[in-house]
C-alpha cells in the first residue's frame, strides 16, 4: 500500500513541475514578443540618431569683387568658385583623377549652399571669407565612425587619399558637426547628406486630412444608420457582413482598386495625395465604422426615450442628443484608424506615390509621397548613408503614432462616462 | 376642424427624408467598395485571360512576366504559371504562423489564466503595439538585421542561405501577427465560463492541466477563428515579403531558400512604368483577385467559426 501512495507522490511532483513549466512557457512566450519588440526599436535609435547632425567643412572662399560680382551675384559661377577654393587649399594635388576625388570631399549641393549663404548675406562678399559647407555623405559617415578603415583600400569608398586630407582639415578645426535641420526642412534628394523628410511628411499630412475628411463623416453616418434606424434584417445583416469582411481585406487589394477605378475610369491625378487619401479612406472606413457604432450603443436607450418622449422626432434624438454622446468614442476610434492609415504603404505604391519627390506637394493634386512610403524608398538605395536617414524617417513616422496613440487614449480616458 | 390644426401626423418634413437617405447611403459604401473591388479585378482579369489560359495560369509551374520564351507565343512577353507565387506564399505564411500561432496562444493563455491583473495592465497594450507598427518597419528591420544574422548564423552551422530567405521574412511577419491571435484569443479564453474551470479545479486537476484539458478545448472554436485571421493577414501582408523576400520564383519549400509572394509580385508588376494593356500588367490584376478571394474565403470561415462560438456560451 505504502508503495503506491510513494508513486502517487511522486506523479504529484511531476504534475506540479508540469505545472511550473507551463508557467514558465508563458512568460517565455510573452518575453520574446516584448524582447523583439525591444531589439527592433534599440536597433532602429542606434542607427537613426545619425541623420541628427551632419559634417561640415570649412574652406576659405576668395569672395573679393574679381571672384563675385555685388551687383550681380546671379552672375557668378559657384561651381567654379567651391572648385578652385578647394584647388587652392591642396596645392599639391594636379592629377585629375586625384581632383575629382577631392572635389567629392563636400556635398553636390555646396555650389547652392554657397549661394544662398552669400544671398542671404551680401556684407561678407569683398574680402576671403571662411565659410562652412555640407560635406559629402562618406566624409560623414567617416566622422560619425562609421567607415572602417581597417579594410583593404579597395573595398572602401574612402581611400587614403582622402583620408589624409581629412587629417589636415581636422588638424586645422576645419571640420564640425552641427545638428541636421535639413532633415526636417527640406525634401528628398539623390545625395544622402541632403534628403530629408519634409516633402513626405507634407504628403502624409494632406493624405490624412483627404483620408479623415471622407472616412469621419461617411463612416459616422453609415455607423448611425445601421445602429439608430435600420431595423435588423438579412439587408442590415449582408451589410455587416461588408463591413467585418472588408476590415480584413488585404491593403493591397485597395490600392489595387484604387489604380484601376480612381485613376483607371476617373482619370483621377496619378500620385497625389487626393487619390491616395481616398484609396486609404475606403480602407479605414470599416474600422471607423465599427468602433462608431460600438460608441453609439454604449448610449444607453434612456437617452433616446427620453428626447422622443418630449416631442423630437428620430433625426433629432439621434443628432442632438446621440451622436453628442457618442462623439468621444467615436473620434478616439477615428484617430485609431487615422493611425493606421498613416503606417500603410502598399496601396500608396499601387497608385504611384512612389515617386522621387523633392519639392513640398503644394495641394492635394500634387505629385506626392508619403512617410513609410519615404522610407521604404529610402531603404531601397544602395548608398550607405541613407541607412541613418531610413532609420530616423521610421522614428519620425512612429513618434507620429505614438503621438496618435496618446491622444485617443486620453481622449477616451477623458470623456469615458458610465451611464 | 379647429383641432386637426393640433395633429402632426401628416407633417412633410423633406430634410428629415434627406438625412435619413443621406445616412442610408453612406452604409451602402461598404457594399459599393466591395462591388468596386470586385468590379475592378474582375474586368482587368478577364482580358488577361483572354492572353492567357486560366489553366497556365493555376498550374503553370514558371513565373517570368518579363522574358518571352519563344517567338510568336500567345501572350508572347512571358510566362504566367503562378503556382511558385503561391507555394512561396504559402511557404512564408506557413513559417510566420509557426511562430505566431503557439507564441501568440501561449501569451493569451497566460494574460488570461495567470497574470495578474496589474501584468494584463501593462502587457496587453505592449502586445498590441507590435500589431500597431506599420509593415514597412518590420519590412526594413527583415532586410536590415533579421535575414543577414539568419544568413551568419546558417553559414556557422554550415548551410547556404539566401540573402532574401523566406525564413527571415516569414520570422518577422510571425512576429507580426502575434498580437492578432492573443488578443482574439484572449477574448475567448475569457469568455469561457468559469464552471468549467471551477468543476476541474475541484475534482483536483492542477491549473495547467484545466487549461489543457479543460480551458483550451472549450475555447478551441473560437482559437481556430484567430488562427485563420491571422493566416488571411499573413497572406496578404506585402511590405514585409517586398522587402525582406525578393522576387525570385523559385517552387521550393526550403525555407532558407528565397522565394517570391503574390503580394511582392503584384507590387513589383506595377511600380514604375507599365503598359497598361500588356499581359504583365493584367496579371497583376489576377493575382489580386486570387488574393481577395483567398483571403475573403478566410475570414468568412474565421467570422462565422467566432460567431457561432460566442451564441455557444452567451
Amino acid at each position: 500500500m505504502s508503495d503506491m501512495f510513494a508513486g502517487a507522490e511522486e506523479h504529484l511532483k511531476s504534475r506540479h513541475r508540469a505545472e511550473r513549466r507551463f508557467r514558465w512557457m508563458g512568460r517565455l512566450a510573452i518575453a520574446f514578443s516584448l524582447g523583439f519588440l525591444t531589439i527592433m526599436l534599440f536597433s532602429i535609435t542606434i542607427l537613426g540618431k545619425g541623420a541628427l547632425s551632419r559634417t561640415e567643412i570649412a574652406l576659405r572662399v576668395d569672395l573679393s569683387i574679381e571672384a563675385v560680382n555685388p551687383s550681380n551675384i546671379e552672375a557668378t559661377s559657384f561651381n567654379k568658385l567651391v572648385r578652385n577654393t578647394l584647388f587652392e587649399a591642396f596645392p599639391e594635388i594636379t592629377n585629375r583623377g586625384e581632383r575629382r576625388r577631392l572635389l567629392g570631399m563636400v556635398s553636390a549641393d555646396a555650389p547652392f549652399e554657397l549661394e544662398r549663404q552669400i544671398l542671404a548675406e551680401p556684407s561678407m562678399l569683398g574680402r576671403v571669407q571662411t565659410i562652412w559647407l555640407t560635406a559629402s555623405d562618406d566624409i560623414d559617415l567617416f566622422e560619425k565612425g562609421e567607415v572602417d578603415i581597417t579594410l583593404p583600400e579597395d573595398y572602401r569608398r574612402l581611400k587614403d587619399l582622402e583620408l589624409g586630407w581629412l587629417q589636415t582639415l581636422e588638424a586645422d578645426g576645419q571640420i564640425r558637426s552641427v545638428f541636421n535641420a535639413a532633415f526636417f526642412t527640406s525634401g528628398d534628394s539623390r545625395e544622402p547628406e541632403l534628403a530629408g523628410i519634409l516633402s513626405a511628411l507634407v504628403g502624409s499630412i494632406l493624405t490624412l486630412t483627404v483620408c479623415f475628411g471622407l472616412s469621419f463623416p461617411l463612416g459616422i453616418m453609415a455607423a448611425i444608420y445601421l445602429e439608430e434606424f435600420v431595423k435588423k434584417n438579412r439587408w442590415s445583416d449582408f451589410i455587416e457582413v461588408n463591413i467585418n469582411n472588408l476590415a480584413a481585406v488585404p491593403s493591397i487589394v485597395f490600392g489595387l482598386l484604387g489604380l484601376s477605378i480612381l485613376l483607371g475610369v476617373f482619370g483621377m491625378p496619378r500620385s497625389s495625395p487626393l487619390v491616395g487619401g481616398m484609396v486609404l479612406a475606403l480602407m479605414t472606413l470599416p474600422t471607423i465604422i465599427i468602433a462608431s457604432r460600438a460608441a453609439l450603443r454604449a448610449v444607453p436607450g434612456s437617452i433616446r426615450e427620453a428626447a422622443l418622449g418630449m416631442g423630437a422626432t428620430q433625426v433629432q434624438s439621434t443628432f442632438h442628443h446621440v451622436m453628442p454622446l457618442a462623439m468621444p468614442g467615436m473620434l478616439t476610434g477615428a484617430i485609431v484608424g487615422m493611425a493606421r492609415a498613416l503606417g500603410e504603404t502598399a496601396p500608396l505604391l499601387m497608385i504611384g506615390m512612389v515617386a522621387f519627390i523633392v519639392d513640398v506637394p503644394q495641394g492635394f493634386t500634387d505629385a506626392a509621397t508619403s512617410l513609410p512610403v519615404q522610407v521604404f524608398l529610402w531603404a531601397d538605395s544602395p548608398e550607405r548613408a541613407f541607412l541613418e536617414k531610413t532609420s530616423a524617417a521610421i522614428l519620425v513616422l512612429l513618434g507620429l503614432l505614438i503621438v496618435m496613440n496618446i491622444v485617443a487614449i486620453v481622449l477616451r480616458k477623458k470623456f469615458e462616462r458610465r451611464f | 376642424m379647429a383641432q386637426g390644426e393640433l395633429s402632426f401626423t401628416g407633417r412633410k418634413r423633406p430634410l428629415e427624408t434627406l438625412v435619413r437617405g443621406a445616412l442610408f447611403m453612406s452604409s451602402l459604401l461598404a457594399i459599393i467598395v466591395t462591388v468596386g473591388i470586385v468590379m475592378s479585378m474582375v474586368f482587368e482579369t478577364w482580358l488577361f485571360f483572354e492572353k492567357v489560359s486560366l489553366w497556365e495560369f493555376l498550374f503553370g509551374l514558371e513565373w517570368s512576366p518579363q522574358t518571352a520564351i519563344r517567338e510568336g507565343q500567345v501572350g508572347s512577353s512571358g510566362s504566367f504559371g503562378a503556382v511558385p507565387l503561391i507555394t512561396g506564399t504559402l511557404l512564408i505564411s506557413a513559417i510566420a504562423m509557426l511562430v505566431a500561432a503557439p507564441i501568440g496562444l501561449i501569451s493569451a493563455i497566460y494574460l488570461a489564466e495567470y497574470a495578474g491583473a496589474r501584468v494584463r495592465a501593462y502587457v496587453k497594450p505592449l502586445l498590441e503595439i507590435l500589431a500597431g507598427i506599420p509593415s514597412v518597419v518590420y519590412g526594413f528591420f527583415a532586410a536590415l538585421v533579421v535575414a543577414p544574422f539568419i544568413r551568419m548564423t546558417g553559414g556557422q552551422l554550415g548551410l547556404e542561405v539566401a540573402s532574401e530567405s523566406a525564413l527571415a521574412a516569414g520570422l518577422v511577419m510571425g512576429v507580426m501577427i502575434i498580437p492578432l491571435i492573443s488578443s482574439l484569443s484572449d477574448d475567448v479564453i475569457n469568455a469561457v465560463p468559469n464552471a468549467l474551470r471551477e468543476a476541474s479545479l475541484g475534482l483536483g486537476a492542477t491549473q495547467a492541466e484545466t487549461i489543457k484539458k479543460v480551458v483550451v478545448p472549450a475555447a478551441v472554436p473560437g482559437i481556430a477563428g484567430s488562427f485563420l485571421l491571422a493566416a488571411s493577414a499573413a497572406i496578404g501582408e506585402t511590405m514585409i515579403v517586398v522587402m525582406a523576400a525578393g522576387l525570385a520564383a523559385n517552387l521550393t519549400a526550403n525555407p532558407l531558400e528565397a522565394v517570391t509572394t503574390v503580394t511582392a509580385q503584384i507590387v513589383a508588376l506595377l511600380t514604375g512604368d507599365q503598359e497598361f494593356d500588356s499581359a504583365k500588367t493584367l496579371s497583376a490584376f489576377a493575382l489580386g483577385l486570387l488574393l481577395f478571394i483567398t483571403t475573403l474565403f478566410l475570414n468568412v470561415i474565421a467570422m462565422r467559426i467566432v460567431n457561432k462560438y460566442r451564441q455557444q456560451y452567451e
